[in-house]
């Protein structure tokens, strides 16, 4: 198969980026788009040319790494696939495919397709956890029971790659996805308990001080998480985020 | 290039006096303390954050230390822990099936083949249980049942349930519990971490690792470190085989860079491959993708006995599910009827390849083995109209019953096969091929988790210490956890003891500075090579020569050429490899030619090694070294040893130490699964 690519060029975060255009062909239905991308940049080095950043590692759907934004659509037309997982037997032959970066000012480009989700992490940082040492003697883990269906919910929501995709289908570049899934996480065990109200007061502070919008409840996210984290968890955050501030705790 | 190393050491494992199920305890005991305001004035380095990096770094930080962790992705997050399936074993014994410390040291014995070291195994045996209390108070949201406790279910080799999980996620959820704990040290201010940075070499100083150099991938900058020590838990060097089921940018750079400053390699050939991964499609492929073990407990293996039915598969006249039952070799049954198709990973990936070299390899390449679900689907199918009184049922019927249940036990592995190859495993057989998986092998380290670099420790994949020569399934987990957690914060206080009035380690010094330009000027010769071949090209060529002749199966001849080959691939690269883009911009190309720069050396280094083990044992197999059967033999008399190998400057001619391996509650046995 044979492609005309419109890739999304910038050299850092400071200057000013464009569409260029590239054609690859002699593309197989069994590549996957990152290796189609491979094929690309063998051929940019090999004449010369400098060859297309974009971040990728495991490439098999889970570290969370990759992104672009392909077709106007975060990971591309697939729903519950990372781009990683994509595999060109998606496309037509001869189509034209353009690509992006997730788009956000919380997540400036490094270069070309490659972005910095370091707010992510800083999230995380003050409140994604229960405050429990590692070198202690922790309680025997059964003689915390947990319900299987909270267990299971609270799994459902750990499942987020934090690949940011929510928040680059989000027409606000809202986080609101991403951060209640960890909030939910915690809120479902009872081991979240004694910090649940505290941790997300600090969780949706933090993300609203890195700059992401607000949700406005399109739904977007949903669709787009390649992991299907789903809204409920918006709702559960945003209800624990009020009682935060009703009680005060 | 190359240096030599700075001193040498003689191996001594330092393994504690007394009886197996006191050693740690004992040791624990006796190990020297550092007190709280001391810890204060002293640094450690961490470089990875996968499962033994990130619980290491919390852990010491939570203890006191300044901790600075370094990795090469863009959170801590991404670390390659994170993509393994299946679950983390644990002697909890709380299904009461006869579980205990014992039992569980003795199964990792045994499944490593007698080749790894009964002080390390007992104590990551021991530690096992208190890593799921650990990860359960963290919030990791293991599978459950209905009464609310924890389940667990069972994996091959083992006669006992002792594999906690969360479905086909456990690695994912333990990272993100240890990350979460490395997050709250980094708000505390205890850790400083250090995204998107690589190491680039270790930095030592009166014999003793006092730092390293990395590279902020970001900005290019080249920048020094000083700490009191440095613990790579840098993880395993599957991609040495360019092909392998580890992530892109999974590298041996840590390690090789610790072994040209001194720290001796252990069992580099060591290689876990995994019998049913995805199969190649084609020269572009990057990587392979893992179908969990669970799945040969209901999958039967089979290729066609006909070589004209393999004609016919090849070229797509005919298609798997025509070819009846009598023209099927069901050649894991065949061979070893007492555990068919669940023998242990090194036996089940062997015999594919066996009968590929035979020419019956069903894929367009000829490597490529049927996983089949027909009769697994017709027996639950069966199964189900007993229980729903179906009297009589369709095969039809069967069918649509018995897909249920295979959909219920499988279904996220059938979606992920459908995804990659677009071929429907609940109507036609699945393609399977081995694939590299894991490294056993690694960086020497005595029972104090310290390399023959004093100062210098190696936790997680990055070390070579509990699994011998063949990794049980889920082990990995629990030994870069126990390493992490529980057993580096306690060992590296014995030598941190001596460093509380050192004060801060100067990085202005002449090591750093040699160290430094030494960094910059490789740096720059890659950029301004001007070669015209790219990296991958390189990389691609490496794991061609390394499955074929340091993979599966390996013999005398073939190791050799693979050192010269590797040899004369090492020099076309520094003449022809092309890197382009600059020093000072984000530049994974520059990351890549460093990368496997050091790949390519390692591999000379496993050919050398797999050359010196003349037995066959666990996933090392010498064609010269097998019973008429063609089963592994090995050699307790001459090879019950770790062979440890220090640096010279060429990898083929590193000095060959040994590390003699005593068993003192164990009998060696010959495994068989016939």
């Amino acid at each position: 198969m044979d492609f005309t690519l419109k890739i999304w060029r910038q050299e850092g975060p400071q200057e000013e980026g464009r569409m260029e255009t590239y054609p690859v062909t002699g593309i197989t239905g069994d590549m996957s788009f990152l290796e189609m991308m491979d094929v690309l940049n063998d051929q940019l080095i090999r004449d010369g040319q400098d060859p297309v950043a974009f971040d990728h590692d495991c490439r098999e759907g889970i570290c969370g790494m990759c992104s672009m934004f392909i077709n106007g659509e975060a990971h591309g037309p697939n729903r519950k696939t990372t781009t990683c997982q994509l595999h060109m037997r998606s496309f037509k032959d001869g189509e034209t495919i353009y690509i992006e970066p997730w788009r956000a000012s919380a997540f400036p480009v490094v270069k070309d397709l490659a972005v910095d989700r370091s707010a992510f992490d800083r999230i995380i940082q003050v409140g994604g956890y229960v405050s429990v040492n590692s070198s202690g003697n922790p309680i025997d883990a059964n003689a915390i029971p947990v319900p299987k269906e909270d267990a299971d919910a609270a799994f459902n929501a750990a499942t987020c790659i934090g690949c940011g995709a929510c928040v680059a289908t989000c027409k606000n570049a809202s986080a609101m996805l991403f951060v209640s899934a960890k909030v939910s996480q915690l809120a479902l065990l009872p081991q979240g308990q004694p910090e649940r109200m505290s941790r997300v007061q600090r969780m949706v502070d933090q993300m609203d001080k890195e700059g992401f919008g607000n949700c406005t409840n399109t739904g977007a996210c949903e669709v787009e998480c390649p992991k299907g984290i789903s809204l409920d968890n918006i709702a559960r955050m945003n209800r624990d985020y009020l009682k935060s501030q009703v009680t005060g705790e | 290039m190359t240096e030599m190393p700075k001193h040498s050491v003689a191996l001594d494992a330092k393994i504690p006096e007394g009886p197996l199920a006191d050693k740690w305890k004992n040791h624990k005991n006796s190990i020297r303390l550092v007190n709280p305001a001391n810890k204060r004035l002293i640094d450690v380095i961490v470089v990875g954050t996968g499962l033994a990096g990130s619980s290491a770094a919390a852990s010491l930080a939570e203890m006191g230390y300044n901790v600075k962790a370094f990795c090469f992705q863009d959170s801590p997050r991404r670390a390659h822990s994170i993509a393994a399936q299946g679950g983390i074993n644990a002697a909890k014994n709380y299904q009461n099936d006869g579980d205990s410390v014992y039992r569980l040291f003795y199964d990792t014995i045994k499944g490593g083949d007698y080749r790894s070291r009964e002080a390390n195994v007992y104590r990551l045996a021991e530690v096992s249980a208190n890593i799921i209390d650990q990860c359960v108070s963290q919030g990791v949201p293991f599978a459950r049942d209905y009464g609310g406790l924890l389940d667990n279910r069972s994996f091959g080799g083992v006669q006992v349930s002792r594999t906690f999980y969360a479905k086909g996620q456990t690695g994912q959820q333990l990272l993100l519990g240890a990350y979460s704990a490395l997050s709250r040290q980094i708000s505390k201010g205890k850790v400083t971490m250090y995204n998107r940075h690589e190491l680039m070499d270790v930095v030592v100083v009166d014999g003793k690792a006092r730092g390293i150099i990395a590279r902020n991938l970001v900005t290019g900058e080249v920048e020094r470190h000083g700490a009191h020590a440095v613990v790579l838990c840098s993880g395993g060097y599957g991609n040495v085989f360019y092909l392998s089921t580890n992530a892109m940018g999974s590298n041996v750079s840590a390690a090789w860079k610790a072994h040209k400053k001194g720290a001796y390699m252990a069992n580099p050939s060591y290689t876990q491959i995994h019998p049913t991964c995805i199969p190649v499609s084609g020269h572009y492929q990057s990587k392979l993708t893992l179908m969990s073990e669970s799945l040969r407990n209901d999958g039967r293996i089979w290729v066609p006995n006909d070589q004209s039915d393999v004609e016919a598969l090849r070229n797509g006249s005919m298609r798997p599910t025509d070819i009846p039952e009598e023209r099927r070799d069901y050649y894991l049954e065949r061979r070893y009827p007492a555990f068919g198709n669940l023998v242990p990973r090194d036996v089940a990936s062997r015999a594919a390849k066996e009968r590929c070299d035979a020419g019956f390899g069903v894929n367009e390449a000829g490597e490529a083995v049927f996983l089949d679900y027909a009769s697994a689907i017709e027996r639950y199918g069966r199964t189900e109209a007993n229980v729903k009184g179906i009297e009589a049922p369709s095969a039809e019927k069967i069918r649509e019953l018995g897909e249920a249940v295979v959909r219920a036990k499988y279904g996220n592995l059938f979606q992920m096969y459908e995804q990659i190859t677009a071929d429907n495993p609940y109507k036609t057989p699945m393609r399977i091929y081995p694939a590299v998986h894991y490294t056993m092998g690694g960086l020497w380290v005595d029972y104090n988790l310290q390399t023959t670099v004093p100062g210098l420790y190696a936790c997680g994949e990055a070390n070579f210490s509990d699994h011998g020569a063949n990794r049980l399934g889920a082990s990995a987990l629990m030994q870069g956890l126990a390493d992490g957690y529980f057993v580096l914060p306690y060992t590296i206080g014995e030598y941190l003891a001596d460093d509380i009035r050192t004060g801060a380690i100067p990085t202005d010094t002449p090591e750093f500075e040699a160290a430094e330009q030494g960094v910059k000027d490789r740096i720059g010769f890659l950029l301004g090579n001007g070669g015209k071949t790219p990296v991958d090209d390189f990389h691609r060529r490496l794991g061609r020569i390394m499955w074929n002749e340091c993979g599966m199966s390996r013999n005398e001849k073939g190791l050799n050429q693979a050192i010269a080959d590797i040899q004369s691939l090492r020099e076309e690269f520094e003449q022809d490899v092309r890197v382009p883009g600059r020093p000072d911009r984000f530049n994974p190309e520059l990351d890549k030619a460093g990368r496997v720069s050091d790949l390519m050396e390692l591999g000379e280094l496993m050919c050398k090694d797999a050359l010196e083990r003349q037995e066959s044992c666990g996933g090392h197999f010498r064609e010269e070294y097998q019973t008429p059967e063609g089963e592994a033999l090995r050699d307790d008399v001459g090879h019950a040893h770790v062979s440890a190998w220090a640096h010279t400057g060429v990898p083929a001619e590193a000095t060959h130490h040994k590390e003699a391996l005593a068993f003192e509650n164990v009998e060696l046995k010959t495994r068989s699964y016939k």
